[in-house]
């Protein structure tokens, strides 16, 4: 299984401040698959990092096998949707198209035009009038008819309303089905999230809290709940990540391979949201530090 | 790349175009009758009769009032034009893409952010230096019969040499140095400041200063001055004209008729021991009669030192200066591509 982006010990830092610290993983070829933390977690940074607009501070990064922006032919094996979808305001969907077929030596017109129309966008309207949706989808489309091995997506749908959100989803999983074009997709939603990626990657304050297939991730995740116990108490095997307890009752977000024994237990499926939730509240906790009682 | 920053640029170079059109039309339609005028006052054959001064002198009165302030207009706009390429044309080239994000979309694409920005500073420097060339082609070419004639023209100083402050950066080939330097600068100023409004104030201020520092401080020096020593006698002394020298002194300046066009930067008068003279010292100039003071100094054997360029060293001037500007828009452009290419710029 080769990686599209592999990185270790990889860090940015601007002035003093460290946007992404001592982050190593490894994301597999043929996938879509999905990065999620909180705010400030270096999505975008590391993201940036793959497409070659940054340059590391420390560890390394490649992509696709080679150092990102490495050079022509690299660049062309990778389309970039930025966060925000840029694009140049005061030139047409046309102009637009024409740029991408005069910088890409593997440009797809066809592909190009035939998504245009698709998503009905106007070739002659200029992109700065374009809705925020047809933006996404102007972007999305300049980034596939590059015909690109890897697809970076920087919070595509962050700032678009729920239907074009499912319509830019939809567009971008069409172009997945056909192309067999492997995806790299940051978001905070994590129900966009679950519609599309199959393997998904938790990330908080730089560190991989988890990374996986995302049917993997499903099956050896549970939610126990039951009399309030010690989690000490527990049968080996099984890896705590969230617990909560009341006065009567114990409810934990556990991890493992084996079956869960235990007529005690009301055991339940957890969702790609409690999972996430889950692991991003495990990496808040152990990064706060804990109260102590003066005496 | 070429073809998108060509496109890109299209709206600055119509600004261009119109602009130069403009000039075309009034120039092409003013330029005949400034000729005929010229032909008309045989000032072409003046030196040869010694018949400079009034014929000069009244082909300027005869000019009038549209063709004195059309030719101003001309200097005036060839001084500014650098400032406004590197202000409005070079300086936004980059943060206009840094401000909207769209570098992510340039960068991206299956090219090098090196041929990036080779095709963006390429397309902007021709341009800017294009349009500078052919504003200075044209005004040169109006302005010819005035700047021929005016130095001969009586009352006439600094401002119509074609070696003084104001012609020497407006005529020749230096004005393609400061629209490369002025592009070059501003698109530095982008790199570094990375937002339009501070990057576009910067370039222009340090443009100014730069356009206004350099003939002072710089330009006199580029070829170490010319020195002559005119002797102050009974016969130029009434003419010369009182000029305030080194350290507050006063002295003789004498008129030159042999240095027309001469560009003097400094003059001082000096004792027979080569020491610096001060004429306030001369008690016989102290409320006398101009004659008594006259009489007084010729006793004196003074001498006038002069610094000055010769009006033959124009060309040579204009080269180095041109070299010289064009070699520090060199190095400002390599350090774009440093920059760009170092410290990949994030935002």
């Amino acid at each position: 299984m080769s990686a599209v982006i592999q990185a270790g010990g990889l860090g940015k830092a601007y002035r003093r401040t460290w946007a992404l610290r001592d982050c190593t993983l490894a994301i597999p070829d043929g996938r879509v698959a999905g990065l999620v933390g909180p705010n400030g977690a270096g999505k975008t940074t590391l993201l940036r990092l793959a497409a070659g607009l940054l340059a590391p501070t420390c560890g390394t990064i490649s992509v696709l096998g080679e150092p990102p922006a490495a050079g022509p032919a690299q660049l062309a094996r990778v389309g970039f949707v930025a966060q925000d979808t840029p694009v140049y305001a005061r030139m047409s969907v046309a102009g637009h198209l024409r740029l991408g077929a005069w910088l890409n030596p593997a440009w797809d017109d066809a592909l190009a035009r035939h998504r245009v129309a698709q998503v009905g966008l106007d070739l002659r309207q200029r992109a700065g009038s374009l809705s925020g949706g047809q933006r996404a989808q102007l972007a999305l489309t300049l980034a596939l008819a590059k015909r690109p091995e890897l697809l970076i997506l920087d919070e595509p749908v962050a700032s678009l309303d729920p239907l074009a959100r499912r319509e830019f989803l939809r567009g971008l999983m069409e172009a997945v089905a056909e192309h067999g074009v492997s995806v790299v997709l940051s978001s905070h939603l994590i129900a966009d999230l679950e519609r599309v990626c199959d393997y998904l990657v938790v990330l908080v304050a730089s560190r991989v809290q988890v990374a996986g297939e995302v049917s993997a991730l499903l099956a050896s995740h549970h939610r126990l709940s039951g009399p309030r116990r010690d989690p000490g108490a527990l049968p080996p095997g099984l890896e705590v990540i969230e617990e909560s307890h009341t006065d009567k009752q114990s409810t934990l977000l556990v991890r493992t391979d084996q079956p869960i024994h235990g007529p005690s237990w009301t055991v339940t499926p957890v969702s790609m949201e409690d999972l996430v939730l889950g692991y991003m509240s495990r990496a808040r906790d152990d990064r706060m530090p804990r109260l102590e009682v003066v005496p | 790349m070429i073809r998108l920053s060509a496109l890109q640029f299209r709206a600055q170079a119509a600004a261009a175009a119109a602009a130069l059109a403009v000039f075309a039309v009034i120039l092409a339609a003013t330029g005949p009758h400034l000729f005929s005028l010229y032909d008309s006052s045989g000032i072409a054959a003046c030196q040869a009769h010694g018949t400079c001064l009034p014929l000069a002198t009244s082909f300027v009165n005869e000019l009038g009032g549209f063709y004195t302030v059309l030719y101003f207009i001309g200097i005036g706009f060839l001084l500014l034009v650098p400032a406004i390429i590197g202000t409005f044309w070079a300086a936004p080239l980059l943060t206009r893409e840094f401000e909207a994000g769209t570098f992510q979309l340039a960068w991206t694409q299956s090219v090098t952010r090196t041929r990036w920005l080779a095709a963006k500073l390429g397309v902007g420097a021709l341009a800017a230096m294009a349009t500078v060339g052919l504003f200075s082609l044209l005004l040169t070419w109006w302005s010819g019969p005035v700047d021929t004639a005016a130095p001969f023209a009586k009352g006439n100083s600094i401002t119509f040499l074609r070696l003084g402050f104001v012609l020497f950066p407006a005529r020749g080939i230096t004005p393609l140095g400061y629209a490369a330097f002025a592009f070059a600068l501003g698109v530095t100023a982008g790199v570094l400041i990375r937002r339009t409004v501070p990057a576009m104030a910067a370039t222009l201020a340090a443009f100014l200063f730069i356009q206004i520092a350099w003939p002072i401080w710089v330009r006199p020096h580029l070829i170490p001055p010319a020195r002559a020593f005119v002797a102050l006698t009974a016969a130029n002394i009434p003419d010369a004209e009182l000029a305030v020298g080194p350290g507050g002194s006063t002295i003789l300046v004498p008129s030159l008729p042999g240095m027309t066009g001469d560009w003097i930067i400094s003059t001082q008068n000096i004792d027979p021991a080569g020491h610096p003279f001060n004429v306030n010292t001369v008690s016989a100039c102290q409320g006398n009669t101009p004659q008594a003071c006259t009489n007084a100094l010729s006793t004196l054997h003074l001498r006038a030192a002069i610094t000055y360029q010769p009006a033959s060293r124009f060309w040579a001037l204009q080269w180095y200066e041109t070299g010289i500007f064009l070699a520090a828009a060199v190095l400002l452009a390599g350090f774009c591509f440093w920059s760009i290419r170092s410290r990949r710029l994030s935002r």
